[in-house]
């Protein structure tokens, strides 16, 4: 029996959302566990309902049923903007903020009162690849190095979970390699634990600890990416 | 040339109306082919504007007579219809009719209320109701582009929208520059009227008031009065927007609803 507490647990999450046909289920039954530093890869075709679990982990969206516990507290009686700080995020695409890299960096640590010193800025944006990028205007930015900023800005809240949904597969090859490598070494680096949201199963195999498959919304294999993916 | 076959004010106005609307009905059409699709919604639309400022027309024939506060229940009627004129540019935004209804008795409703107080709009039913519908006519126009540029601004920045609120932020803060960008959008056709008020246009209202006998400068002094009333009504309706607005479009755990 495991009596220590996950990091982020997930129990029988499921959503159903209202359609002109009728109601139409995107997710159901799902649950895992993750402890510190565990790396959680989801696998499945699109609309398999992948970025729809990510989703209800941040609250971005409000489960039907189930639970999601940080650290063992139900995450419905946190307020959303703590829980978002603490559980971070990067998107498909960066949607950075019309303004200087500098200024996206800081804008998650503002909302919670905090104003990060130009060196921690400095270190963040140094820490993505991007040194000396302070000052760009990011609309200057390639797909790539924007999302190396976007990765920076999630970072700079401290986040202890960190949430990817298919953070390379908006990028050309080179910048994919060089996204998923930096991802790795900083979840590596920093110990964090991490759901990765991806269709690539080669992908998965390099960076995860355990594999959830999702197939229309429902989850048909879960365990180590050993057992899973290198069978 | 319409006063050579038409002798009264009465046939000569109802003749006036008909050519416009021909013509209105005929550039439509010409639109539609040019796939602006309003060659139907025109001739309805017409027709309904007749139908309504004629009854307005016979409604204050009749009211001249009465006390001038009976003028109010019309404004506050004319609000009520206004909103639901708006909820209908914006289907898909909940609560869009208690929003625009709030929204304009605080633009419209505030600024008739205080400019009457002060005595700059007489309290008498000539003046209530005819300046009072242009305030709230235009307020409603002010509204109706507030909501759906920012509803527009909210659809396509859903993922920025998203991205501020996955770092922590507040919905309001999450949405604010989408909301001012609006406001000074909604506010640009108001703004630019002042700014070539007696340039490039001089106001049906002035026209009207030198036409039946007041001097030049005094209806100058009062088209703008109105026109600065129009603006002061619209900036304060959407003031009140903003505060209102990301209620709406933010669910009470902080999530941003899907706007179909």
């Amino acid at each position: 029996m495991t009596t220590n507490t996950a990091v982020l647990e997930a129990r029988d999450l499921s959503r159903t959302v209202d359609q002109p046909g009728g109601p139409k289920s995107l997710l159901r039954n799902i649950s895992f566990r993750l402890d510190q530093g565990q790396v959680l890869a989801v696998l499945g075709p699109s609309g398999a309902g992948k970025s729809t679990l990510l989703r209800l982990l941040n609250r971005l969206d409000e489960p039907t049923s189930g639970t999601v516990l940080l650290q063992g507290a139900d995450t419905r009686d946190m307020d959303p903007r703590t829980l978002r700080r603490r559980v971070g995020m990067v998107m498909q695409q960066a949607y950075l903020f019309p303004g200087a890299a500098a200024a996206n960096v800081r804008y998650g640590p503002a909302q919670h009162g905090i104003v990060l010193e130009d060196s921690q800025v400095a270190d963040l944006i140094r820490q993505v690849g991007m040194a000396g990028y302070e000052d760009h205007d990011v609309s200057t930015l390639s797909g790539g190095e924007a999302q190396r900023i976007s990765i920076a800005r999630a970072l700079a809240n401290q986040p202890e979970v960190l949430l990817l949904d298919e953070p390379t597969s908006a990028l050309d090859d080179l910048s994919k390699q060089d996204i998923e490598h930096l991802l790795a070494s900083l979840v590596r680096e920093r110990n964090m634990t991490c759901v990765w949201v991806t269709h690539d199963v080669a992908q998965a195999r390099r960076v995860a600890d355990l594999v959830l498959r999702l197939e229309a919304g429902q989850s048909i294999a879960f365990g180590t990416s050993q057992e899973l993916l290198h069978a | 040339m319409l006063n050579l076959l038409f002798h009264t004010q009465m046939s000569l106005g109802v003749g006036q109306a008909a050519v416009v609307a021909v013509l209105a009905i005929i550039v439509a059409q010409f639109a539609s082919r040019r796939g602006a699709k309003i060659g139907r919604e025109i001739p309805m639309v017409l027709l309904r504007g007749i139908v309504q400022i004629l009854l307005v027309g016979f409604l204050i024939a009749a009211m001249l007579r009465g006390p001038w506060w009976t003028g109010i229940p019309v404004l506050v009627v004319m609000i009520f219809i206004a909103a639901t004129i708006v909820r209908r540019r914006v289907p898909e935004l909940p609560g869009a009719y208690t929003l625009s209804l709030l929204c304009m008795a605080a633009g419209a409703g505030g600024v008739l209320t205080v400019m009457t107080l002060l005595g700059i709009v007489e309290p008498k039913i000539i003046i209530l109701i005819p300046v009072g519908s242009m305030v709230i006519a235009q307020n409603m126009n002010i509204q109706s582009l507030f909501l759906n540029r920012f509803l527009g601004e909210v659809r396509s920045h859903r993922g920025e929208i998203e991205s501020a609120l996955a770092l922590g932020a507040s919905p309001e803060h999450a949405a604010e520059s989408y909301l001012y960008a609006s406001f000074h959008a909604s506010l640009i056709p108001a703004i630019d009227n002042l700014r070539s008020l007696g340039i490039v246009w001089i106001p049906g209202m002035m026209a009207g008031m030198v036409l039946s006998g007041t001097s030049p400068i005094y209806a100058a002094l009062y088209q703008f009065v109105i026109l600065s009333m129009i603006f002061i009504a619209g900036a304060v309706s959407c003031l009140t927007a903003t505060y209102l607005v990301p209620r709406r479009i933010f669910t009470p755990q902080q999530q941003l609803r899907r706007l179909t």
